[in-house]
């Protein structure tokens, strides 16, 4: 299928680093890199970067195709383009995999210098604000003084929510989506589920499977699975699948016998082919670390006066892993702050998967936004 | 495939210059059902306001989202617990108090968030609908374009009517602008007035 819209073949490419940097966990890599990928070009004052931060699962490819694969379509290349929502004819953007990533960047499945092996387990837990630094550290190298938005959903949201918190001075417009200002105890014990089965998964070996040549394929496949429940949203797969029977009978065993098994069972091993265990790891426990108003006695609103930029949050009502109302929460935040601000709920079915969704109201929203921000 | 739209061209309501002539320039303004934010527009054009709307129908906040204006998603009959108690400077309500179905709820939420609180509604009180309804018919008029079955409009209320639930609430009419058309309206206007705006703030801090 023609796309006539998109960006087209695009090219990943590195960036090393060589200033130490100090993690929030008290660790510090000498050295590490970042995968990106442009779309669009930098205009002469540098004022039309737009920074997409990715979720637990997404990377830096955000949109087109790349030459040598062109089935490997950006996750969100609906969204990304010349004439959509996000133009690549006005904006200069800027997909980079996140520091701790399986994709490019530097994280558990690179070599470590100092060993001459494999990371695994001694890479560091990084957080939304070690990935700001990186963020800002980033945009220096290229010469970028403020991201024009700094736009990101579900953990990408809080990336972009911690970058206008972190480098206030940097950020000219945040755009939060199906985010949430910190997670509950619920999403965090989904959250716990998935580690448990890779950290329990016998081939998991305290993380070092690289060096036993083995895979905690199992666990990842788990993790995965009960993820994906919570993207979606019980109308979804009700009207998805229903109690369809994948061989029209009851076959009285536990191989795949609804729909629903099979589709789960899929994205399960679709996810553990390509995804790392340790950086699905990483990146669940940089959500459960996400708590901007911890420093200020949990006051959300103390913690958002440093902010700058102007908001657009936006929710989705089928969101149950990251509700409405948890996106409402962040738009008290930025009111209280006297700060810019819209809030829109999205009509949708989707659950929290909606904000990957082609939506003609959302992608309406996300264009009216982006058209009124002045480069 | 994507929609190429044009902005939605901002109307601009005989009574907006009414209602800017009540607000202070720079002022904090909380614009209840705001449309397509025109009225803020207009505000923060002329006096430079700082404001934002409040909407639940999606085309308006589209069309705010358009015209660069700050856009709450927010349901006002279920009050205004999204805003800060005293954050406002003015909370204005523009012809919808008779559309609600929580009127007193959104009128003590108004002066909760605001220091003052501006509302406009149709007069029901206008010597033209009382003669419809003498005439036996539900009013059908430039103010009230619906017909019975298909209005919006549920809490219908004269001058009277309104200044008494303010009185009921403790609430402080500061000032009273009573138009049809373009005209002020001061001699009987509970009769000759089409278009009431009121300005008002709790007793207790006049």
């Amino acid at each position: 299928m023609h796309d006539s819209d998109s960006i087209g073949i695009v090219t990943p490419r590195r960036i090393h680093f060589d200033t130490p940097l100090s993690l929030k966990s008290g660790a510090v890599l000498d050295s590490y890199e970042l995968a990106y990928e442009t779309y669009g070009e930098l205009n002469s004052a540098r004022s039309n970067a737009v920074l997409v931060c990715h979720a637990l699962s997404g990377s830096h490819h955000v949109a087109g195709v790349y030459a040598d694969n062109p089935k490997n379509t950006g996750w969100w290349n609906n969204m990304i383009g010349p004439g959509k929502a996000i133009d690549t004819r006005k904006f200069f953007v800027i997909g980079i995999n996140n520091l701790g990533g399986c994709h490019g960047s530097t994280g558990p499945v690179s070599i470590n210098d100092k060993t001459g092996k494999r990371f695994g387990p001694d890479f560091p837990l990084v957080t939304t604000s070690d990935w700001a630094e990186t963020y800002v550290r980033f945009a220096d190298r290229l010469g970028i003084d403020h991201f024009a938005a700094v736009i990101g959903g579900s953990l990408g949201g809080m990336s972009a929510m911690q970058l206008a918190l972190d480098a206030p001075e940097r950020v000219r417009h945040a755009i939060v989506i199906a985010a949430a200002a910190k997670l509950t105890a619920q999403n965090i014990a989904f959250n716990d589920v998935a580690r448990q089965a890779i950290l329990t998964d016998p081939d998991f070996h305290g993380g070092d499977y690289y060096s036993h040549g083995t895979f905690p394929r199992r666990g990842l496949r788990l993790a995965r699975m009960l993820g994906h429940i919570t993207y979606l949203s019980d109308d979804s797969m009700a009207s998805k699948f229903g109690r369809e029977l994948r061989n029209g009978s009851l076959a009285f065993n536990y191989e795949v016998e609804f729909q629903i098994e099979s589709y789960l069972r899929y994205q399960g091993d679709k996810f553990a082919d390509q995804f790392d265990a340790n950086t699905y790891l990483l990146m669940t426990k940089a959500l459960d670390y996400f708590d901007p108003a911890q420093d200020y006695d949990g006051n959300l609103h103390a913690a958002f006066t440093r902010a700058q930029a102007d908001f657009l949050v936006l929710s989705f009502t089928s969101d149950w892993r990251f509700s409405p109302e948890r996106s409402r929460t962040i738009v008290k935040a930025l009111l209280d702050n006297k700060l810019n601000v819209s809030y829109a709920e999205i009509p949708s079915t989707h659950g929290h998967d909606s904000f990957l969704m082609k939506d003609d109201y959302y992608h309406r929203l996300m264009r009216a936004y982006m058209d009124n921000i002045l480069i | 495939m994507t929609t190429q739209t044009s902005k939605p061209t901002l109307t601009l309501r005989a009574d907006f210059a009414t209602i800017a002539a009540w607000i202070k320039p720079k002022s904090r303004v909380l614009d209840l059902g705001c449309g397509d934010g025109s009225l803020l527009h207009y505000l923060r054009t002329k006096l430079g306001i700082h404001g934002y709307g409040v909407e639940i129908d999606a085309r308006n906040i589209l069309a705010c989202l358009e015209n660069g204006i700050n856009v709450i998603q927010s349901d006002l009959e279920s009050g205004l617990s999204g805003f800060e108690s005293g954050s406002f400077d003015y909370v204005i309500l523009s012809q919808t108090l008779q559309a609600m179905k929580h009127t007193e709820n959104i009128m003590q939420e108004m002066l909760r968030v605001g220091k003052e609180g501006i509302v406009s509604f149709p007069n029901f009180g206008y010597w033209r609908n009382r003669l419809q309804v003498a005439a036996g018919r539900m009013p059908v008029s430039q103010s009230l374009p619906y017909q019975w079955y298909d209005t919006p409009n549920i809490h219908l209320c004269t001058l009277h009517d309104f200044e008494q639930l303010c009185h009921k609430h403790q609430v402080n009419i500061l000032e009273k602008w009573v138009m049809n058309g373009n005209r002020k309206i001061v001699f009987l206007p509970n009769l000759f007035g089409m278009l009431a705006f009121y300005r008002f703030s709790h007793t207790s801090q006049v």
